[in-house]
């Protein structure tokens, strides 16, 4: 105790750290089974349902394919900057979820923040230096592949990544101008009250902008001509098999997780919620929530389901309702509200990229960096420009 | 020994490493990496000094933008191995050591500067006058004019870039 | 913490090091990064110095120094570019039409 007390920083972050980890790397995982559930219901069909209960098992599955398959080095590659480059998609996409906060940072642990695990003051700004250095990843795999698909790809690819970074960073500054400080936590706290205050009503041509850059940036449809199946093979990844693809895999996912992280902080106002505080009501939310959640799997469970799938669900309901107990619980119910609207509306973000990728079809890449520079770029400045001079003659 | 210190030499290790690493390579490719190296143990070092918005800058625009500029540049000019030309015997034999001799040179009298006294403060009560807010109000007040002119010197490389790498066809 | 003539020390060797690697490399992209790294050193010290005497100006500097880096490098890679489809070559030793 005394040593944690005197190595707090050390300590908590480890702590942190390790259970950030654990949490993204499944929530990546059933985020794959999450899109392919919902890909497959936008086009009329089912999607995983035979490796475990309603296809749950299926990214275990996947993960194992990867670990087992042949890990082939092309010949005559670089094979230093071949091997390099998905560990720095990877490690540079998981960083970026280090500064996210989920949470208010009121609530501490031995005077350290336990919703986020680094709470520093530019945090905005770190996160798109982070964002600057993954084109490497993408340029890096598709040079040192030694072959001509890879080559195009990774080259396009990261061209469309840094035209798009610039309306990115662009369509963010009117937040900052609003917010006045680079550290999420102040763009939130700007945003408290209610819905009414969210950044998303002055800021909407911003917002706009984001998640057009944001899908852009993620290399998502309707922006994924670099590595779409039917123009150039795989594009950047097209040599990598096993557990270096497995990990581009993981990166753009990753990717779009902090992306959606990102927007629910700056225009959806992070881990508040949307009703007044004055609503007491909505503290008994989570619980709720979790427990509707559980009845509709006990009623999975009951009717559709037999053997060993039966087995599964049952596993699944009892967690839910678990989780439901332990929301309700009146110590934890007020620590349980930041996570969950955070969740919440990053979960929603996450199914609006899913939804897009189900239905629109994609940009040939001279239409797509054409839009990039001529059409985002100047709406994004043109979006600065107003809300610097609203603010001007607001603050006289 | 704080932790201050025992970072600085860390980061100043990697970077001299990786300027040592630029030297060495035979790969035009190899090096990009090891100057992108230096940068970021370098903006590293800017945060230890407490300027957060120059080492954000330097990550954003040096190492993320130029730099990318410079692994394009390699890509597309499939830069190989770099030839092995013989030195002139003036280069090898009195060069190097004269190169070595200005390095040890400029260490010594750096070191024995009376400004070496001063310790830097990155996270103190000084700390906060380096601000980004700080920053951008000596920018746009004291010096707004050589901004309009670092602009208008963008310009004109962006459109010098654009007529140099144009086919002439 | 750290005195200020660690950093300037730093900032040296590294000066030294992109003297050493533009005289003794003979690519032009590799020469072209020799510069950039000499341009580093010197923002080092510049941050250095400003926070030795706690003024902005250093800091300043360098974002002027950044920039222009930046116009430099988008230009001078443009030449190289020109350069290599003229002499069909990336070795400087090549480009010696003018010599005497």
């Amino acid at each position: 105790m005394d040593f944690i007390s005197n190595h707090a920083v050390l300590v908590v972050s480890l702590i942190k750290i390790a259970v950030l980890l654990f949490v993204v790397m499944t929530a990546l995982a059933y985020l794959t089974w999450f899109e392919r559930k919902v890909v497959a219901r936008i086009q009329s069909r089912w999607g995983p349902y035979y490796v475990g209960a309603h296809g749950l098992l299926q990214p275990l599955a996947d993960g194992l394919k990867f670990l087992f398959k042949e890990d082939l080095t092309p010949p005559m590659s670089d094979r230093f900057v071949y091997t390099l480059a998905p560990f720095l998609a990877l490690s540079l996409a998981l960083t970026a979820l280090a500064l996210i906060p989920f949470g208010p940072p009121d609530v501490t642990v031995f005077h350290q923040p336990v919703f986020v695990v680094s709470n520093s003051n530019i945090g905005l700004l770190f996160l798109f230096a982070i964002t600057s250095i993954g084109v490497y990843g993408v340029a890096l795999a598709g040079w040192s592949s030694n072959s001509k698909y890879p080559l195009l790809g990774g080259l396009r690819s990261s061209a469309q990544m840094i035209s798009y970074e610039v309306s990115l960073t662009l369509s963010v500054v009117g937040v900052l101008l609003l917010a006045g400080s680079f550290s999420f936590n102040g763009i939130i706290e700007r945003q408290g009250g209610n819905l009414g205050h969210w950044n998303v009503w002055p800021q909407i041509v911003g917002f706009l902008c984001y998640i057009t850059a944001a899908v852009a940036e993620t290399n998502r449809i309707p922006f994924d001509l670099p590595e779409a199946e039917t123009e150039l093979v795989a594009g950047f990844h097209t040599e990598y098999s096993s557990f270096k693809f497995a990990m581009f895999f993981m990166a753009e996912y990753a990717n779009m997780l902090t992306v959606s992280c990102l927007a629910t902080i700056l225009f959806f106002g992070g881990w508040l919620s949307p009703f007044p505080a004055s609503w007491t009501w909505q503290l008994y939310l989570p619980g709720a929530g979790l427990f509707a959640l559980g009845i509709y799997c006990l009623y999975d469970t009951g009717t559709k389901l037999r053997g060993i799938a039966q087995l599964q669900m049952a596993v699944v309901t009892l967690l839910c309702l678990g989780g439901a107990v332990i929301c309700l619980i009146p110590p934890v119910m007020p620590y349980v509200q930041g996570p969950f609207w955070f969740t919440t509306k990053v979960g929603a973000f996450i199914f609006f990229y899913v939804w897009l990728r189900g239905t629109l079809p994609r940009f040939r890449y001279d239409q797509l960096m054409s839009f990039g520079w001529k059409l985002l770029l100047p709406v994004s400045l043109a979006n600065l420009v107003l809300t610097a001079f609203v603010i001007l003659l607001v603050k006289r | 020994m704080n932790f201050p210190v025992i970072l600085f030499f860390i980061c100043g290790a990697i970077a001299v490493l990786g300027a040592i690493l630029l030297i060495v390579a035979k790969e035009p490719i190899h090096s990009a990496l090891s100057l992108i190296l230096v940068m970021v143990s370098l903006a590293i070092l800017y945060l230890l000094l407490g300027a957060e918005f120059i080492a954000a800058v330097q990550i954003i625009v040096y190492a993320g933008a130029i730099m990318v500029l410079f692994v394009f540049v390699i890509m597309l000019l499939n830069a190989g191995v770099e030839e092995r030309t013989s030195f002139s015997k003036m280069a090898k034999y009195a060069g190097m050591p004269l190169a070595i001799f200005l390095l040890l040179e400029i260490a010594h009298w750096v070191w024995h500067a009376s400004i070496g006294a001063k310790v830097a403060n990155g996270a103190g009560a000084a700390g906060a006058a380096f601000s980004t807010r700080a920053l951008s109000l000596e920018l746009f007040q004291q010096y707004l004019f050589p901004f309009e002119a670092t602009s208008i010197l963008i310009l004109i490389a962006i459109l010098g870039a654009l007529v140099l790498a144009k086919r002439s066809d | 913490m750290v005195p200020i003539s660690y950093y300037l020390v730093l900032s040296g060797i590294l000066f030294g090091l992109g003297v050493i690697a533009f005289t003794f490399k003979r690519n032009i992209i590799t020469l072209f990064m020799a510069i950039e790294l000499m341009l580093n050193a010197v923002n080092l010290a510049l941050v250095a110095f400003a926070r030795a005497w706690n003024q902005l100006d250093g800091l300043v500097f360098v974002f002027f120094v950044i920039v222009v880096a930046a116009a430099e490098a988008a230009v001078g890679l443009a030449i190289v570019i020109t350069i290599s489809q003229n002499r069909r070559s990336l070795n400087v030793e090549d480009v010696n039409l003018l010599k005497f």
